[in-house]
């Protein structure tokens, strides 16, 4: 190592930006991102008020949450696969599988409801070691690998289901799915170990934007304006103690919720802050140039896949918890809005883009229209062209932005 | 005085928040041949988009008169149509379609019926090609073909567009010398012979110097100068100054400081095969070597095995190993995979930046700390705040010039590319550092300053061997010079006894008619 260091001193004046200059940030460099969460929220306005107030009543809150929490999941793996530069038809066939592994021996065979949910979950790594394996180290592309697992998986749920439906799952089982957290420290009317949680969560991430800040300034990196960046901490907790509140005044935290929020913190920091992580982006944006890199690529692509296995296992836990069973129709279409989930969310079509925090939102978008058209009473042959188009927009948006980027060049 | 075919009147583009192009005035005599030269981004390319019409009328401000009359072309459609044909400095040649489709594509010879009449195609295909001096077969698909005669088919499909101006943009940039030789000298038969106008962009001096009868040098987005070839004041250094803005005493910083101590690292006997033909060898029996604190050259003409012999001692990324061994140290080592490489401190530098080297939608940050990753992680994590400041102590080391290390790659030039390169490799504590045409499309400026980095690297007693194209350049910055010819090693010359004909002998020495028996290739 030969460089000269020329630390300046912490918290010089050029770190920290004037208020104008975040403003403007925020609608220049980063307007992809800042333009999904400005979309979700025009999104969500503009349903409160068709719905006149209905889509923002807490039971509705509470029923967005159980209902797509498994899309959600997916879209997480999924926005993996999309960042290395591939795609995975086969999620929704996945869910159905493992599902019905699972309502096989919880059910029929009455083993206890914790070897269902280890079954699924391995049925899930299994498929994806398979997928991967092909993908990885045979080198066929992930869209042929998975197309066809599209089709063997569901074929191996109505081979493993004999084409008929089981139910009901234990007790035990579904509550993964459907069950709260609620009442252990009792409350007026509401809940109120559900607020304690969320307090404790907002607490934390209070502290860790203000760590994060002080790391920055002292690294001597751009950080926004002070006053932006209370407000934005302002906001940021006030938005989430009020779901809170209308959770609480509900039926309490969700189970759901809490793994949900285990899996974004978790992959967040798998795709920002680990060699895996980083591999991903570097063979999703270039592929020549990660191999020269000393990228083990083969073993990132297996990766991808397995864990994109894994996730979908996850899944069909939760659905199957959800829909108190499993059917052999399970799942259908399920991977088609994981990966618009994700490019509504700021993945790139050509891979290296993408961010797992941007799929939660791209599928929260989702489900919220979704959701708020169904209330509204919608056709959903009216509901499916609202969704297609909302894609169509989202990616042109992109690409929009990336040819007046390569413009101003 | 002869009339003009083109003039451009103070033309001015503006991106948003920066000016490309400020008055540029542009006069094109009818039938010469008018350089235009100028460093990496001082405006050159935007100002032949303008001209073509990429960026269309409206866009821009100032004048533009061809022919007489004023040009306000909305496409590249419009303004081919009026004859201003550009080829730009990637081929736009489809590899899988046949020389005629691909001359004739966009502007297809219909027969009857309005169905493409392929035997009026391909003869006229054979007359086009004849003209830029090519005898191929029309129905052979392009990619099978060499860069050189790539070139020359876009030179025909311009041709068969009746064009009147042609614009080529860095034409010999991936040509080696001898099918740039040829490209130049078909420029002068086509001025000479059908009166064919062109505007070269170049970086190379001596080319200009060659087939220019004007040149116009433009620096910071402003026209400087326009200068007549045949005034004898006009030559090489007189450009430089030009494009420079500053007298460059030298184009490659001294050789002090170098102390070229023990052999380093030793490459002995290699062979590889072509990666989807077997039988072919590609590097036959090819030694060399490197003492701590040299810099080796390798020599060889386009097609030689140059990168095709890095790249595939670099953890074998290219073709089918034959036989071969290597040495650090005096101790054999092996080199299977990037990763195994980077461990023993074995750097490569690609030919290709853009292509190989990084990851163009990244960060400069994450580029710089890609392939020393494994120094920012500790149990599995990386150490994000110091992979900043990592970043950031390199691009003051090695003088990037971005606002930012967050900028994404993509938004450099291609001198600061080559620092980002640069800098991830050095970043791995390599003490072996292969680079691979390491000023390839760099303007002057950025050419010195990469050769001082080269300097410094030697100094602080690594291996360097630096493979080019450019012989000037090996002779300047090397303390020996390989040559490298058909996939063998044809000679080694020290720096005071290498010239370039010596050199260009050895580049061009055939197989003699019994190959040395490759006494250690065993196994495949």
């Amino acid at each position: 190592m030969s460089t000269t260091a020329t630390a300046k001193k912490p918290g010089s004046d050029e770190s920290t930006e004037s208020i104008g200059a975040s403003i403007r940030a925020a609608f220049t460099t980063n307007l992809r991102q800042s333009g999904i969460f400005i979309a979700f929220i025009a999104i969500v306005i503009l349903f409160t008020f068709l719905t006149e107030g209905t889509l923002l009543t807490g039971q509705n809150v509470t029923n967005i949450i159980l209902q797509y929490s498994y899309i959600l999941v997916l879209a997480i793996g999924m926005v993996i696969v999309i960042i290395g530069g591939h795609i995975d038809l086969s999620v929704g066939s996945v869910v159905a599988f493992s599902g019905a592994v699972s309502a096989v021996l919880v059910i029929k065979n009455g083993m206890p409801w914790w070897v269902g949910v280890l079954a699924a979950i391995g049925v899930g790594i299994l498929v994806g070691a398979w997928q991967g394996f092909w993908v990885a180290f045979v080198g066929i592309p992930a869209f042929i690998t998975t197309l066809a697992g599209m089709l063997m998986f569901r074929g191996a749920t109505y081979l493993t289901l004999e084409n008929i439906s089981l139910s009901p799952f234990p007790a035990e089982y579904a509550r993964i799915g459907v069950g709260f957290q609620n009442g252990l420290l009792g409350g007026p009317g509401y809940d109120v170990f559900t607020l304690v949680v969320f307090a404790i969560a907002v607490a934390a991430y209070i502290f860790t934007q203000f760590r994060q800040r002080a790391a920055a300034v002292s690294y001597n990196q751009h950080v926004a304006a002070m006053p932006l960046f209370i407000v934005k901490l302002v906001a940021v907790a006030a938005v989430v103690m009020w779901l809170s509140w209308l959770l609480a005044n509900n039926r309490g935290l969700p189970n759901v919720l809490i793994i949900l929020t285990i899996l974004v913190i978790v992959y967040t920091l798998v795709t920002t802050r680990t060699v895996f992580g980083r591999n991903v982006y570097a063979i999703g944006g270039n592929l020549t140039a990660a191999t020269l890199s000393g990228v083990k690529v083969k073993w990132v692509n297996f990766g991808i896949m397995l864990n994109m296995g894994f996730l979908a296992g996850v899944a069909g836990v939760l659905f199957g918890a959800r829909s108190n069973g499993a059917q052999p129709g399970a799942g259908n279409m399920f991977e088609l809005d994981a990966i618009a989930a994700s490019f509504i969310g700021g993945a790139a079509v050509t891979g290296g883009v993408g961010k797992v925090t941007g799929a939660i939102i791209g599928g929260l978008i989702m489900a919220t229209m979704t959701n708020g058209m169904q209330l509204i009473g919608w056709d959903q042959s009216l509901q499916n062209i609202v969704k297609g188009l909302v894609l169509l927009l989202a990616v042109a948006f992109d690409v929009y932005n990336k040819r007046r980027a390569g413009a101003s060049r | 005085m002869a009339e003009n075919i083109l003039e451009m009147h103070s033309i001015t583009k503006t991106f948003p928040g920066v000016k490309a192009l400020e008055d540029v005035e542009l006069r094109v005599e009818k039938g010469e041949i008018h350089a235009i030269c100028g460093e990496n981004g001082a405006g050159k390319s935007t100002l032949m988009k303008v001209l073509s019409g990429v960026y269309p009328y409206g866009t821009y401000d100032g004048k533009i008169v061809f022919q007489g009359k004023e040009a306000r072309y909305h496409s590249i459609k419009e303004s081919e149509h009026a004859g201003v044909v550009i080829i730009h400095q990637e081929l736009a040649l489809v590899p899988h379609l046949t020389v005629a489709e691909n001359i004739f594509l966009g502007n297809e010879r219909k027969g009857r019926f309005g169905l493409i009449d392929w035997n009026e195609a391909n003869t006229q295909a054979i007359e086009l090609m004849h003209q830029v001096g090519l005898d191929e077969n029309p129905t052979t698909p392009v990619g099978q073909l060499g860069v050189g005669k790539q070139q020359l088919i876009e030179i025909a499909k311009a041709l068969s567009k009746d064009v009147s101006l042609l614009i080529l943009d860095e034409p010999t940039a991936a040509l080696n010398d001898s099918d740039s030789q040829h490209l130049l000298d078909l420029m002068k038969r086509l001025r000479d012979e059908q009166g064919i106008t062109s505007i070269m962009i170049s970086h190379k001096l001596n080319e200009i110097e060659y087939v220019a009868d004007t040149t116009t040098i433009i620096r910071d987005g402003q026209t400087i100068e326009t200068l007549d070839m045949s005034d004898p004041e006009s030559n090489q250094d007189r450009i430089i100054r030009g494009m420079v803005g500053r007298e460059l005493e030298n184009r490659y910083p001294p050789k002090t400081g170098r102390h070229v101590g023990e052999e380093l690292f030793r490459v002995e006997n290699w062979s590889v095969n072509h990666p989807t033909q077997p039988d072919r060898i590609v590097i036959d029996n090819a030694s060399f070597d490197v003492k701590a604190g040299e810099v080796v050259g390798i020599a060889g003409l386009m097609g030689a095995g140059r990168t095709e012999l890095a790249m595939s001692v670099f953890g074998r990324t290219y073709g089918r190993h034959g036989s071969g061994k290597v040495y650090k140290r005096g101790k054999e080592i092996h080199t299977r995979s990037v990763a195994e490489c980077i461990q023993n401190g074995i750097a490569y530098a690609t030919e290709d930046r853009k292509r190989y080297g990084l990851n163009l939608i990244d960060d400069i940050r994450h580029n710089i700390s890609a392939a020393g990753i494994h120094k920012l992680t500790s149990n599995g994590w990386i150490n994000t705040n110091e992979e900043l400041k990592v970043a950031q102590e390199y691009r003051v080391a090695m003088n990037i010039k971005t606002p930012s290390v967050l900028q994404k790659a993509g938004n450099l030039s291609g001198g600061n590319q080559q620092k980002v390169v640069l800098s991830k490799w050095m970043y791995t504590d390599a003490d072996v550092v292969i680079l691979d045409e390491p000023t390839r499309g760099i303007d002057v400026g950025a050419k010195y300053e990469i050769y001082t980095i080269i300097n410094k690297l030697a100094s602080e007693g690594k291996a360097v061997v630096i493979i080019s194209s450019e012989l000037p350049e090996l002779l300047g910055t090397c303390d020996r010079i390989f040559t490298l010819a058909f996939g063998r090693i044809t000679g080694q010359l020290p720096i005071d006894e290498a010239n370039p004909e010596a050199l260009m002998k050895l580049m061009t020495q055939e197989r003699t008619a019994k190959p040395a028996a490759a006494s250690a290739g065993e196994g495949k």
